[in-house]
């Protein structure tokens, strides 16, 4: 099967550093196999969703969306790839427009890939909110109305209203609380089994990513140094850095 | 013997609006107190209150007896000598708390200046040994740099380092880990635990994350809607939660870790 989205060979040198931010990746993310990249602040995380996001272009290797080089000129190419790859970023508070109202701020996508008009994204909207456990009348609120939970559901539902493939998430439930945080990943979930939507998951929670991904890829310093099925990556971790993260995470008391 | 005695303590909006509702609470000597709760729960407002450190509009009342020096109600002066002295604190922000224009060395050096009385080489050999206190990696350089020129669990420590150059007799950690990566949070947990363990320090850690306070404190306080909704010992508050909020979260926290542990037995 060809994967959805890939990554050949890649590395990305920032402008005017000596050093490459990430290199020598090759990640694929296949349809209904959703990829956690695990790791911690530094490690290329980011800098690989933004590749994968065409937010950035590598200096070697290549993206590939659909088996296809994702070429950032190519309009159709770049229109289908909107289409189906959208992203949900780390901060409910920073994501959302505050001067737009939230049903503005939903059937953006729509609006501008040009499937809808005004009025004809209305009920799409609604079907998003509806998804993401929001009523409708949302729509006519703004963004500083909502607790961040739910301004985390309205971020998730503007991502999935045009009914995208692959979602793209930064860290999507690091700011919340604990119990919010278990009922946005509820929401992910339930948007996976009945969406069939694939996650790609920057996160350096591996409860969540636990809960959420079947592949999960452990970086550090700009390198993949471990990846595979979860189970078998967060199980029998083969790279001590890898074990190290596994061991750090907080338990609660027996 | 009580260090910190909280009694019905209220803070309210200049609107009336009531934020932390009839709290109380006591901390003795060397006690270690965790504060949990949500956003908005009124835990970060309570650690203020206690330093008499409320954003301006806010009012408190009730009582609180930090080390026999009442704080509500206190001028600035009577506080400023309660605070380093008696209770320090670290924000869960290391890079708003640093002053991002003066040398890490510096702002180490200042609380150790004006407590202690140190000047000259003394002062430079307290701060250095300061730095390795919270086992600082080549105090030399993080000494001369700025706060921007060191990472985040860096600028964390350095901000252990001054709360603990008071030698206060209470320590208040307000989600002193939030913002670290987890292998740093482990380190830093550690760290806190080990340091405030050899001078006997009392500790108030507040965090919204029940098994972070676990590692640090034996009793917590669990807050929600400014009210304390329950107290005990960390280990009963997990094991059988009374009230309904406990549960969900304890419920939560639970959730997540099954899913690890199902990938990643223990």
């Amino acid at each position: 099967m060809t994967p959805v989205l890939e990554l050949r060979d890649v590395a990305l040198r920032h402008r005017g550093s000596a050093v490459d931010a990430v290199q020598d990746i090759s990640l694929a993310v296949e349809a209904g196999h959703s990829l956690a990249l695990v790791g911690e602040s530094g490690a290329g995380k980011t800098t690989l969703l933004r590749l994968l996001l065409g937010l950035a272009r590598p200096t070697a290797g290549t993206v590939r969306f659909d088996g296809a080089e994702l070429s950032l000129r190519d309009r159709e190419q770049m229109r289908r790839f909107r289409r189906s790859v959208q992203c949900v970023f780390q901060d409910p508070y920073s994501s959302l427009d505050p001067r737009r109202r939230v049903g503005a701020v939903v059937a953006e996508p729509l609006r501008s890939l040009g499937i809808d008009t005004r009025s004809s994204a209305v009920p799409k909207v609604a079907a998003a909110l509806d998804r993401v456990g929001l009523p409708a009348d949302a729509m006519d609120r703004y963004p500083h109305e909502f607790s961040g939970g739910q301004r985390q559901r309205i971020a998730i539902a503007r991502a999935t209203v045009c009914h995208p493939r692959v979602l793209l998430a930064d860290e999507p439930v690091s700011a919340l609380d604990v119990t919010t945080r278990v009922k946005v990943v509820d929401l992910l979930a339930e948007l996976k089994q009945e969406q069939g939507l694939t996650l790609v998951m920057v996160s350096h929670d591996l409860s969540v990513v636990a809960s959420l991904c079947e592949r999960t890829a452990v970086l550090e310093h700009g390198h993949v140094v471990e990846q595979g099925d979860t189970a078998q990556v967060l199980g029998h971790p083969a790279h001590p850095y890898t074990r190290r993260l596994i061991d750090s995470v907080p338990r609660l008391p027996a | 013997m009580t260090f910190l005695d909280v009694r019905g303590l209220t803070v309210r909006t200049a609107e009336g609006r009531v934020l932390v509702d009839d709290l109380s609470f006591s901390v003795a000597g060397g006690e270690r107190l965790g504060l949990i709760g949500e956003s908005g729960s009124g835990k970060s407002l309570t650690t203020l209150a206690v330093l008499g450190l409320l954003p301006s509009g806010m009012t408190a009342t009730g009582s609180v007896e930090l080390a026999g020096t009442q704080i509500v109600g206190a001028t600035e002066r009577a506080l400023t000598s309660v605070r380093g002295r008696d209770a320090a604190v670290v924000f869960q922000e290391p890079l708003t708390a640093l002053d991002p224009l003066m040398r890490v060395g510096r702002q180490i050096a200042e609380p150790l200046a004006r407590r202690r009385g140190l000047r000259g080489a003394a002062l430079r050999d307290a701060v250095g040994d300061m730095l390795a206190q919270v086992r600082l990696p080549e105090p030399e350089r993080v000494s001369r740099a700025f706060p921007h020129e060191i990472s985040g669990g860096q600028r964390q420590r350095v901000a252990l380092a001054m709360a603990l150059a008071c030698d206060p007799g209470l320590l208040i950690a307000d989600e002193p880990t939030t913002a670290l990566d987890v292998s740093v949070q482990a380190e830093m947990l550690d760290l806190l635990d080990s340091l405030v363990r050899e001078r006997g320090m009392a500790v108030i850690f507040v965090s919204h994350d029940l098994a972070v306070v676990a590692r640090v404190t034996d009793r917590a306080l669990v807050m929600k809607d400014g009210r304390a909704v329950e107290t005990g010992t960390v280990h009963d508050l997990v094991r059988s939660p009374r009230a309904e909020y406990t549960k969900s979260l304890v419920a939560g926290a639970r959730r997540l870790e099954a899913a690890l542990d199902l990938r990643s037995p223990r």
